[in-house]
């Protein structure tokens, strides 16, 4: 379920009785409702589903999220060498 | 042509290019029609337009007539035409147009007509040489439309180096045509020598895409109501025929020439495939699909390998050709993006598949049913 | 397209395949809760590509699939009278009722009409003040807030000539039950990131704790899926049961409050009955009594809705998990996407739909006769 799409918000209109934004999804542009993200500014990811934003895209997430599995490998042997306990994995690959 | 009165009532507006006595229902003088009153701006195609009357005469010789003028010249359409045709085998099809909204971005229902019928002239290796074009008009259409389509049908001949030769037109009440109906038939000449078929692909051929996919068919999403996103997409509309002769020169022995039209790519990929009892294998990544198209895919839930194209072929050649193909390809405009896309092979005859990122094998099947945005 | 192409690294992938076969040591079974995760695996094979003793069991997570035959009835008589535009998502169009379908009726002269967002349902209700425009409000939690927006709207704008046919399901009874079930071999959950984008975690974490299954948050790129079974089957393999959250990108433990008090000042929770499953209490959604007067099952009277499943259909097990579509007589043969049975086979992430379009279980290629009258004459 749940088609969501990140897209970047790249207009804001704030108009009529709910605020709404253009959201460009990497060069398909659609509006969507932002009343549920008060806290997105221009410039901001949002998971778009059904024409309403239903969150915001946490970027130092996303790059953490990416940095470990771009050294997924890395880990795995350090972990091998160091013969035990990941927490280290562990911790960092659950989130707060 | 019988002469016909067609009693005006007060809802109508008077018919492009007839003189006032007939509007009013009086016998029109012949002489006056030589001199036409200017077209009133918001003038409706009637039903009496296809009645085969006065007003109809009137629609052809003010109307589609001037704006086919560049694509036929050599003076009135008649009912039927008469074409010299040199010694050769004679390919012949036709085809429908239904497409709503008429005008889209990138072209409109009548380049869509011309270059679709050349197109499927051109997959059989035939360049074209004559076409003619036939009208269902719903009641009601604005003349100015049907003047600009019938224009844009005349530059898309031109630009094919065919010509419209012959045609009709209809007129049905309200409701029962969703604006218009256009059908194009051609012949044309199959190149000596040129055996194409989907049925001609062998184990060990490439497969050849003449450039990027899925850009008709979002242009036509995007301006469709309910739809309705912004995308720098335009129609790959184009004429093939050209690109078509650059193919055979460069390989005679060519098997396959298809253009991936409803359906998409896969749907096209999955015919051959089953009419020549082979398989087909792509590769992960070699399709080109623009970034817009796999944007507005994504939005809306869709798959760019099943997305319409209309500007666009797959052709399919003996594996050691394809490199002087690729490069007789990409000397033409419609071609200068052509990629090797893929292999046939001797495996799951009737299967196309695509390698997936974990390295396994997907299947890529064959379109069910109309696509649907999806939210799921 | 940024977020979304970096999570299909292939290179990635095969790093995290490597990983999970590292460190899997036993058979595991998993469920993956959301028809759009079952979707990714089936299609990019990863379910293929996981050690051999580890099973994912595809979970009810289709809000299609799991939408009551009795409101797919209600629906397709609703749109059948003149009064009203019926509109509703996509995905629904070809879903089959008892009888028939709303694309068929479409065809036969209704006023279907799909729509991408509820508020543009709302817009056609302010565009014909003369009409019945009726919304189909389905969906699980995530799509909940987009459709307690249009009712709100609805409510502001004071319309006459709006309601919504609701049929709301939730996800965490519906993973309770599957662990109540006598037969259910789930060990570990991945969780559904978009329900969980709106509604955060906190509702998993007793579920984790009271039946010690690790649960893990995940979205629905094919690197997200990896590292969530990745995720759970560390903590199999080292005994823990807690919540986990893979996506975190785009899910924060509370979910996002401002969605939710839309929710709940809309609908409130109560029973539902589930396609194949049956009814599970408080499962579901329903208008608040304030809301009342935009709920369509009250302004039009349907009367006798009797509902008549194929014989042969099995999605209800298929839909607990119990049975694949492997198992089915009908797969493939009286039931294939062109011709659905049963909701999975027609939603686009219906499992039987997923296991189709992958050729899994079919002894012939999925191909169809040409249209070609040329190849008559060779």
């Amino acid at each position: 379920m749940c088609l969501g799409i990140p897209g970047k918000v790249v207009e804001i209109r704030d108009g009529g009785p709910l605020r709404m934004a253009m959201v460009d999804f990497g060069g398909a542009r659609k509006e969507a409702c932002l009343s549920y993200v008060p806290e997105v500014r221009l410039g901001d990811y949002v998971i778009v589903h059904v024409g309403f934003a239903i969150s915001r895209v946490d970027e130092d997430e996303a790059l953490r999220t990416l940095e470990l599995l771009r050294t997924i490998d890395e880990l795995a042997l350090e972990q091998e060498l160091a013969g035990g306990g990941d927490e280290a994995r562990g911790a960092g690959l659950a989130s707060s | 042509m019988t002469e016909r009165q067609i009693a005006p009532t007060a809802a109508d507006t008077p018919a492009a290019g007839v003189a006032p006595e007939a509007a009013a229902g009086v016998a029109p003088d012949p002489a006056n029609l030589a001199c036409p009153a200017p077209i009133p701006e918001r003038a409706r195609v009637l039903l009496g337009h296809g009645s085969g009357g006065q007003l109809s005469a009137a629609l052809l010789r003010d109307v589609i007539g001037p704006a086919l003028a560049a694509a036929s010249p050599g003076g009135p359409l008649n009912d039927a035409a008469v074409v010299d045709v040199p010694a050769g085998r004679l390919a012949f099809t036709t085809d429908s147009f239904v497409v709503s909204p008429l005008e889209f971005p990138g072209g409109d229902i009548g380049d869509l007509a011309v270059n679709g019928t050349v197109n499927d002239l051109a997959m059989m290796g035939a360049q074209p040489l004559a076409l003619s074009l036939a009208y269902v008009i719903e009641e009601g259409l604005p003349i100015e439309d049907l003047r600009r389509i019938t224009a844009s049908v005349a530059r898309a001949a031109g630009r094919a180096g065919v010509r419209v030769v012959t045609g009709d037109t209809k007129v049905v009440g309200r409701g029962a045509a969703d604006g218009l109906f256009v059908n194009t038939a051609g012949i044309g000449l199959v190149s000596p020598g040129v055996e194409v078929g989907a049925d001609r692909a062998r184990d060990g051929d490439a497969i050849v895409l003449s450039g990027p996919i899925g850009l008709h068919g979002i242009a036509i999403m995007s301006v469709r109501e309910g739809l309705d996103f912004e995308v720098e997409i335009e129609s790959d509309s184009q004429p093939l025929n050209s690109l078509v002769a650059a193919i055979v020169a460069a390989c005679p022995e060519v098997r396959v020439l298809r253009d991936p039209t409803r359906g998409g790519l896969a749907s096209t990929l999955n015919e051959i495939a089953s009419a020549s009892s082979v398989g087909i294998e792509l590769e992960e990544g070699s399709v080109p699909i623009p970034g817009p198209v796999r944007a507005a895919c994504e939005m809306l839930g869709l798959d760019p390998l099943h997305v319409a194209n209309e500007g666009k072929l797959v052709a399919i050649v003996p594996e050691e050709s394809v490199a002087t193909v690729l490069t007789a390809m990409r000397a033409v405009e419609s071609g200068s993006e052509a990629v090797e896309i893929g292999r046939v092979v001797a495996d799951h005859p009737g299967m196309v598949t695509m390698r997936t990122i974990v390295g396994s094998q997907r299947i890529v099947d064959m379109m069910v049913g109309e696509q649907l945005p999806r939210i799921c | 397209m940024k977020y979304v192409d970096e999570y299909r690294d292939a290179e990635i992938a095969r790093k995290l395949v490597e990983e999970i076969h590292r460190v899997t040591t036993r058979p595991w079974a998993l469920m993956e809760v959301c028809g759009g995760q079952t979707h990714t695996l089936v299609k990019q094979g990863i379910d293929e590509a996981l050690p051999k003793g580890v099973r994912m069991i595809h979970g009810p997570g289709c809000p299609v699939c799991v939408t009551p035959l009795e409101q797919i009835d209600k629906a397709l008589a609703i749109a059948a009278r003149p009064e009203v535009i019926f509109t509703s998502y996509g995905d629904m169009l070809r879903v089959p009722g008892s009888t028939t379908d709303l694309l068929s009726l479409k065809a036969r002269g209704a006023d279907v009409r799909i729509v991408y967002s509820p508020l543009d349902a709302v817009r056609i209700a302010v565009a014909n003040p003369d009409r019945q425009v009726v919304f189909f409000a389905i969906g699980f939690e995530t799509t909940a807030p987009a459709n307690a927006m249009a009712v709100a709207q609805a409510a502001d704008l004071g319309l006459d000539n709006f309601t919504v046919l609701v049929s709301h399901v939730l996800v965490p009874p519906a993973m309770t039950a599957i662990l109540e079930s006598p037969t259910c071999q789930v060990q570990a959950f991945l969780a559904a990131g978009h329900v969980c984008a709106v509604m955060g975690w906190t509702e998993y974490e007793p579920i984790a704790e009271r039946y010690h299954v690790p649960i893990v948050v995940t979205g629905f790129e094919p690197l997200d899926l990896l590292e969530g079974i990745l995720m759970a089957i560390r903590q199999l393999e080292e005994g823990r049961a807690v919540v986990e959250n893979q996506y975190a990108r785009a899910v924060k433990r509370e979910g996002n409050r401002s969605a939710q008090e839309t929710v709940f000042r809309v609908f409130d929770v109560g029973d539902r009955t589930w396609r194949g499953i049956g009814s599970i209490p408080s499962s579901g959604y329903h208008l608040r009594p304030e809301f009342a007067r935009f709920d369509a099952e009250a302004r039009f009277e349907v009367g006798d809705i009797r509902t008549r499943e194929h014989p042969a259909c099995i999605a209800g097990e298929i839909l607990q998990g119990t049975r694949t579509p492997l198992d089915c007589t009908a797969y493939g043969v009286l039931c294939n996407p062109q011709k659905p049975l049963g909701a999975p086979m027609v939603s686009a992430e219906g499992v039987c739909s997923a296991y189709h379009a992958a050729g899994r279980g079919l002894a012939a290629p999925t191909a169809f006769p040409l249209y070609d009258l040329s190849r008559a004459e060779r």
